[in-house]
């Protein structure tokens, strides 16, 4: 089975400048949801453009289900790789909602009521419909990135890349658009998403990559990385709350990997269960 | 109780954008009272008029935007119809979210010193201000540097550090770390922290971030389409978990831990912060 992506030994540079990717091998198998994280400069968007072809590596290739990104226009790639921008206003033009989300279906060759049927679940997973007159240009910054992200999401491709979109959205609309890229995933669709939350990255992904400097720090699942506390400070990163409060509760016999509220409740509790302490819990 | 800021019955509509349109009502009824000395965080989702109201406290709103105004915003006893945001800058500093559109000078030290400057203030307590300023945000090694060169995080201390160097009476914080990364944010709220420390500035930070809020606010204020939905300390907030979740706030996780094991065992915990958990529940397992 090829993976969907794979990155073999790029390097990256702009103009002149300090590598901005150094040697940086890893891939990424179909289904599989990737988070990935690092400050700003450590090269996570130059990263993620090279996924779709919009950058070329310098040195070494990036394949996308087995075909070089170097023999493949960026159109071409569009089809199995969506791309939402970190800056919604890089990607949105057309004058009304409605259209915005509809524009790329149509250069997938859709029939016309595919189009609507697709451009309005779109919209409606988004909460979007009412606007779907208005321009995109003005509606808020939030409104805005909710329309990037639908108008990605309605093409439905086998993988779709998303630069923080959680950036200018506040937690309950950040939820319900990672609920929508969760429903993506069960279908089967491959995740790869930029973030600087913390919660996100442990509450939804599968793996995690942390970028430092332009080079791959770790890779894997993302127990094991929130595992790894030098590392992860190596890069300025810290693990969730709930995680850093499992790992202070190993003493007390937590195994120090919780990545969700969900799990540590579950953990402790069977504890408590264990140490017959739960006659005596205050209430 | 020394009130610093109050606002009274807070009406506010911008002007439409386009001509025969109507205005655009954003703030639909605010009354809120800061203490002096207080940290208030205002919460709530994006479009709930955060940003108008901290704009309403300096005067650019009215003053700079248009729009229809009713009620009335009264800083350290200046009401915001009669002062504009020139003379109201001179006691409400607000730091926005975005490091760019705040800085202009060549150094970071002209930048620091431009708003003093506007003072009239003699040239030693300008300089002692500068000092002070760079020193309590923690960039003193970074004045001679272009503010545009520097990181983000830099860049939004950088911008505090001007406002702090007017000491104005009120700090305003718009989401200040919105834009920055982990290590941005990080160096931001720890400058805070320090300056809380050290002086008694009255601060209203609008924030997204739970555990920030829980650390810092005194009080908090839920903003939910122009009006305020609820308020209360951060203990009082947080334990009311899943309405503040309704309100698609985001709460400290250890704020939701404790309402999961409330739902499990029947117990009566509130945890604010990654100590008070650590505490309570250790004891509990080890009995």
């Amino acid at each position: 089975m090829k993976a969907a992506i794979e990155f073999r030994k790029v390097w990256y540079w702009y103009e002149d400048s300090i590598p901005a990717l150094r040697d940086v091998n890893f891939a990424v198998e179909e289904g599989d949801w990737v988070a990935i994280v690092g400050q700003n400069g450590s090269g996570k968007t130059t990263l993620a453009k090279h996924c779709n072809g919009l950058l070329k590596p310098k040195r070494g290739r990036v394949l996308i289900y087995g075909e070089d990104t170097n023999e493949r226009r960026v159109e071409e790639l569009a089809r199995t790789v969506g791309y939402v921008f970190q800056n919604p206003d890089h990607q949105i033009f057309c004058p009304t909602t409605l259209e915005e989300v509809s524009f790329g279906l149509r250069n997938l060759g859709f029939s016309r009521e595919e189009i609507e049927g697709r451009a309005w679940e779109a919209l409606r997973a988004f909460g979007l419909e009412g606007y779907a007159s208005k321009p995109p240009a003005i509606l808020g910054y939030g409104l805005r990135r909710k329309v990037a992200v639908a108008a990605v999401y309605a093409m439905r491709p086998r993988i779709m890349i998303l630069d923080e979109p959680d950036l200018g959205l506040d937690w309950g609309a950040t939820k319900r658009l990672l609920e929508n890229l969760n429903r993506l995933h069960e279908e089967g669709h491959t995740i790869v998403l930029i973030t600087h939350n913390m919660k996100i990255a442990a509450g939804f992904s599968q793996k995690v990559l942390v970028l430092h400097d332009g080079e791959v720090l770790t890779y894997g699942p993302t127990r094991g990385v929130f595992k790894e506390i030098e590392l992860l400070e190596e890069a300025a990163l810290s693990p969730p709350q709930i995680t850093r409060l499992s790992r202070r509760m190993i003493p007390c016999g937590m195994r120090g990997d919780s990545l969700t509220v969900e799990e540590f409740c579950e953990e402790y509790s069977r504890l408590v269960v264990r140490a017959k302490r739960a006659s005596s819990l205050p209430r | 109780m020394d009130d610093i800021v109050v606002v009274e019955e807070l009406h506010f509509a911008y002007p439409p954008l386009m001509s025969g349109e109507e205005p655009v009502p954003v703030l639909k009824g605010i009354n809120l009272r800061v203490r002096r000395g207080e940290c208030l965080a205002i919460m709530g989702p994006t479009g709930a008029g955060k940003t108008t109201l901290c704009l309403a406290l300096n005067g650019i709103v009215p003053h700079l935007t248009g729009g229809t105004f009713e009620g009335s915003v009264t800083v350290a006893g200046m009401n915001t119809r009669n002062h504009g945001p020139g003379e109201m800058s001179r006691i409400v500093g607000i730091v926005f979210q975005n490091p760019e559109s705040q800085l202009f000078n060549m150094t970071v030290e002209d930048e620091v010193a431009f708003g003093p400057e506007g003072l009239g203030l003699p040239r030693n307590e300008l300089r002692e201000r500068v000092d002070w300023a760079l020193r309590a945000v923690g960039i003193e090694h970074l004045r001679r540097r272009s503010p545009l060169q520097l990181s983000g995080g830099q860049k939004q201390r950088v911008a505090l550090a001007s406002i702090l160097a007017i000491r104005p009476q009120v700090l305003v914080l718009d989401e200040p770390t919105a834009e920055l990364d982990p290590l941005g944010r990080d160096e931001f709220f720890a400058a805070l922290r320090e300056l809380r420390a050290e002086a008694e500035t009255t601060v209203i930070m609008v924030e997204q971030d739970g555990e920030r809020v829980a650390e810092f606010a005194d009080r908090v204020v839920v903003l939910v389409d122009g009006k305020v939905k609820l308020e209360g300390t951060p203990k009082e907030l947080f334990s009311q978990v899943e309405l503040v979740q309704e309100m698609g706030l985001d709460i400290p996780q250890v704020s939701e831990l404790a309402h999961k094991l409330n739902q499990q065992w029947g117990t009566n915990f509130t945890f604010l912060t990654e100590e008070e958990a650590l505490c309570k529940l250790s004891q509990l397992l080890e009995g």
